[in-house]
């Protein structure tokens, strides 16, 4: 593989709206945040945020968006990840690590499904929102 | 705590987040016998109290992470210099900026091993915000070659018309493991 350019970069990024179009898929996003924290980062919240960006790019799911946050206050359940899609309530997750990430993205994203033992309880995330 | 000095280059990056940056630089440098990083701000930096506070272990102030008060990045770094025989070194100036530098020597037993910095780019790139970013990546090998690349988040963002979805990131780390690939010979 030699080094990309810009300019193809560009053009990847040109035939690949065409090619999403085509596939139309709707327009229900998908959001998750993922805490990267410094402990969250040490009990694998890296591992688990390539395992979602990288499957949600190769089984083409279009619409996912995920987003990295700071520390979310729960050093305890790192790292932890939320997860906000229609259809599902929104769902925060602790000790996500690359295998329980893949969980979620099997059970909760395409099969509507939680993934019970991960599901960590709102109150605790709304006290320490505050 | 931290595996990979790539880990350490984020917590240094998600410092200067922290702090406000607006623009913001890393490098990462590799000769023969030395490892080289440094990551470079806009934003509130540090005046001498603040200073000291970042080189004490139990010096994050608790408000942070309610859950402990110990700071991992600047003592974790200095540490590793301790245990290496490298060097940490840190300008900041009050409403400035602040630059840190880190020079460990390669071959060291103790030294962590890079980690995996394609994924620390990605980290880096698409970490949510209005900050620019950009990247040095430099090795000078033994005989005088030089492999390096420079990203810029500015350009970066422009040819992919954002950075939001997964669908740019995928192609992003395309990208970014085309650059990387010469220097993993
Ligand atoms: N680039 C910077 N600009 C301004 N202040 C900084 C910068 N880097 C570190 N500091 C100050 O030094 C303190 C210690 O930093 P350190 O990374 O060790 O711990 P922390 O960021 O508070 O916690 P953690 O990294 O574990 O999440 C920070 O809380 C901040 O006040
Ligand atoms: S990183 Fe702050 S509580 Fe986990
Ligand atoms: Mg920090």
């Amino acid at each position: 593989m030699a080094k990309m350019t810009l300019e193809t970069l560009r053009k990847l990024r040109e035939e690949q709206k065409e090619v999403i179009e085509r596939r139309d898929s709707g327009d229900k996003s998908i959001h998750i945040i993922v805490g990267m924290g410094t402990c969250g980062i040490a009990a694998g919240a890296k591992e688990a945020l390539n395992v979602f960006l990288g499957e949600a790019y190769t089984r083409k799911m279009d619409n996912v968006v995920v987003k990295q946050t700071g520390c979310m206050g729960l050093c305890y359940a790192e790292p932890t990840v939320e997860v906000k899609m229609e259809g599902m309530p929104d769902t925060l997750y602790g000790n996500v690590d690359a295998a329980v990430a893949r969980k979620i993205v099997n059970l909760h994203l395409l099969g509507g499904k939680l993934v019970n033992d991960h599901v960590f309880d709102y109150p605790a995330r709304d006290i320490n929102k505050e | 705590m931290h595996a990979a000095l790539s880990d350490v280059v984020f917590d240094l990056f998600q410092n200067s987040i922290e702090a406000g940056a607006m623009n913001i630089g890393v490098s990462f440098w590799e000769t023969a016998d030395e490892i080289h990083f440094s990551v470079t701000d806009d934003g509130r930096g540090m005046d001498f109290e603040g200073l000291k506070r970042a080189e004490d272990p139990f010096g994050s102030d608790g408000t942070k992470h309610p859950g402990r008060r110990v700071g991992l990045g600047i003592p974790f770094l200095r540490q590793t210099a301790e245990q290496t025989g490298g060097r940490v070194e840190i300008d900041s100036v009050p409403g400035k900026g602040t630059r840190i530098e880190a020079v460990f020597p390669a071959a060291h037993l103790d030294l962590p091993p890079e980690g995996n910095l394609v994924l620390l780019w990605l980290q880096c790139l698409t970490f949510g915000g209005d900050y620019q970013l950009k990247i040095h990546r430099m090795c000078r090998e033994s005989d005088g070659r030089v492999e390096e690349y420079r990203i810029d988040k500015a350009e970066i963002s422009e040819a992919l018309g954002g950075l939001e979805d997964t669908n740019t990131v995928g192609l992003l780390r395309e990208f970014l493991e085309s650059m990387e690939e010469p220097f993993n010979k």
